[in-house]
């Protein structure tokens, strides 16, 4: 277990290797730190003396230790528009997309256990046909549609959910203010969610369906049948518990793809969130903050990847031999 | 002789038709209604030049006062425009037949691109195995845990501002076939990988080598037609997947420019005026791009399901 503990970081650190590359050559290549400093009014001696003493002019090897030493103790620059920090700036719009998250996968788990079962064990009720059918029709509406289409109901239409940003947020500490502490925020962060978990919810309906499809022709829950155990404790403690193993493993990773389309969603709610932001940044060509968000969102997906495979690895004994043999 | 002589030959089409396929296609009305559908659209997207009434390239035929005109079942529409225009002015069924064939072409070519690179990626992981095999597929897997519109995104934000937003929207239809395309062929890699396992070791492989041919003719034209289903199956779902992630793309601003509208783009400029209550900007596009998309789904699970062995022998 050890030595692929070890391997698995030592993946992973090479990969955020690669990923800080390809952040310096972004930064090497895109925009001109000068001209953010000092402009257009200077002369070429003076810009020739900036550039050595901001050292521009060093060797490629030179100037990525730099950065990636920096980069190490927190550093990722200064933001050209927003002349702070750069992490400071992602760390701060952080807790707006993650509470987005939290509130999609809430709704997931919520709803796609429930339904995910009862499709299984009734696979050919009215109900579970529809619920199918729906199924696939969410697959096949795209994110920004989805929300578009609920703002274009609720919002411009009815009138009862806000249409945009966060609204009346309570501080917690720091910089995370919540939207769960009162109605107001509530109200602002259920159309969001709810177009979030549109794109996963069917996948996981579909995922839990066959898992539990497949466990309840198995011999231990023929055997508790003939037992005389009552047929919901079969379904949910000992089929959904055999269920929940790669379910959970693939939900940790898509964790990490959420994060891609809480861009999509917050683009279309103006959710002042992480991925809002990097769209505001391109728009500006603002580099620092492009690399940063390249470098923040890269460490998101490879520590939910890694912590995934290690509990894939600690929780299934298959899995663990055979990958430890390979 | 004579009895063998009069029975004729099959034709291609009746041996398709009675095809195991064949039956089970034709027994399966939603296949059939997909298949339908889906050919008419494509054949009304190549088509486009000829039967839009309007030409949305052309800057001459379009004229901003006719901007926002309704459809034509609602009062205030302008009867030329059959679907209404959008907000430069344009005719909305013009440009939706051209973006749709936009959508149609970047969604296959990038398909296209990953089948190439997934297949002979997991030809060659698979049948040299060894390092190379290790060293492949753990790329493949590293490919994977990113997000393919994670990586588009950010590879086609810094393409636009490393070209200014002119040339990038010259060439963005280069650039997203480039960018859906590379991204996701471990999905084909992988499942090509397994069945070149599976097949290596089985004796007409091992004929085929004593017989003197080279491990490309085994791979291409013994190994590869084995793995053939599998291929199809995914390609439907790449397909769908593909579409998708351009119209997000472009949705996002980063896509195809508002100038050569794809059905992502054209969903962006209309949403700017859903509050203005000109729903059918977005609307109609967005019907079209999750029609197209649907009928591709559900193509591919009905062809999931056929050519699954473990449903066929029961």
């Amino acid at each position: 277990m050890l030595a692929y503990l070890v391997k698995r970081i030592f993946q992973a650190l090479g990969v955020m290797f690669v990923i800080s590359l390809i952040g310096f050559a972004i930064q090497d290549n895109l925009g001109d730190p000068l001209r953010e400093l000092v402009g257009q009014s200077v002369t070429e001696e003076v810009r020739e003396d900036l550039r050595d003493e901001l050292g521009l002019n060093d060797s490629f090897v030179v100037q990525y230790s730099r950065f990636l030493g920096n980069a190490l103790h927190g550093d990722l620059g200064t933001s050209y528009f927003f002349k702070e920090p750069a992490l400071d700036v992602i760390l701060k719009k952080l807790p707006a997309t993650l509470e987005l998250v939290f509130g999609a996968t809430l709704i997931i788990i919520c709803l796609s256990v429930p339904l995910g079962v009862f499709t299984a064990i009734r696979p050919h009720a009215i109900f579970s046909r529809i619920i199918m059918g729906v199924s696939i029709i969410g697959i096949s509406i795209p994110v920004f549609l989805t929300a578009i289409l609920m703002i274009y109901v609720f919002s411009v239409g009815y009138g009862w959910l806000p249409s945009f940003g966060r609204g009346d947020v309570v501080q917690v500490v720091g910089d995370w203010d919540t939207n769960f502490a009162n109605i107001d925020g509530l109200r602002h962060i259920i159309m969001p969610s709810f177009a979030l978990a549109s794109i996963m919810l069917p996948l996981f309906v579909r995922l839990i369906r066959a898992e539990m499809m497949e466990v309840l022709q198995s011999e231990y829950v023929k055997y508790a049948r003939a037992k005389g155990i009552r047929p919901w404790r079969i379904y949910f403690v000992h089929a959904l518990k055999n269920t929940l193993l790669p379910v959970i493993t693939v939900g940790g990773v898509q964790i990490g793809t959420m994060v891609a389309y809480t861009i999509l969603t917050e683009t279309v709610f103006q959710w002042p969130g992480m991925g809002f932001m990097f769209l505001e940044a391109v728009n500006r060509v603002d580099t620092p903050l492009i690399v940063a968000y390249l470098i923040v969102v890269g460490f998101i997906f490879v520590v939910t990847n890694t912590v995934v495979d290690l509990i894939y690895g600690l929780v299934n004994p298959t899995v663990k031999l055979a990958r430890m043999g390979a | 002789m004579s009895i063998l002589n009069t029975i004729p030959q099959p034709s291609r089409w009746s041996r398709i038709r009675d095809s195991k396929i064949g039956y089970s296609f034709r027994k399966n009305p939603v296949a059939v209604a997909s298949l339908g559908i889906f050919v008419v659209i494509v054949i009304m997207a190549i088509l486009a030049p000829l039967i839009a009434p309007f030409d949305p390239y052309d800057p001459a035929q379009i004229d901003i006062m006719n901007s926002e005109y309704p459809p034509v079942w609602i009062d205030g529409a302008d009867p030329q425009f059959l679907l209404g225009t959008d907000d430069q002015g344009r005719d909305l069924w013009s440009t939706i037949l051209y973006g749709t064939r936009l959508s149609l072409m970047i969604g296959l070519c990038a398909v296209t691109l990953q089948a190439v690179l997934g297949i002979s990626i997991g030809l060659i992981s698979g049948y040299v195995g060894g390092r190379l095999d290790s060293l492949l597929m753990r790329l493949a897997d590293i490919q994977l845990s990113f997000s393919t519109l994670m990586v588009a995104i950010i590879f086609l934000a810094v393409a636009q501002a490393l070209f200014g937003s002119e040339t990038f929207n010259r060439y963005a239809i280069y650039f997203l076939i480039a960018v859906i395309g590379v991204s996701e062929w471990p999905q084909y890699a992988r499942t090509v990988r397994a069945t070149v396992l599976a097949e290596k070791k089985k004796e007409y492989v091992d004929s085929a080598r004593v017989l003197g041919f080279g491990p490309l003719r085994i791979m291409v034209r013994h190994i590869l037609p084995n793995s053939l289903s599998p291929i199809f199956v995914i390609s439907t779902v790449q397909v769908a997947n593909a579409i998708i992630s351009e119209a997000s793309l472009s949705f996002l601003g980063l896509g195809m420019p508002p100038s050569q509208p794809s059905l992502g783009s054209l969903i962006s400029s209309g949403f700017d005026y859903i509050f203005s209550g000109s729903w059918w900007i977005t609307a109609i596009p967005g019907v079209v791009l999750v029609v197209l998309v649907l009928v591709i789904n559900l193509l591919g699970d009905w062809l999931r399901d056929v050519l699954n062995p473990k449903l066929n022998k029961g």
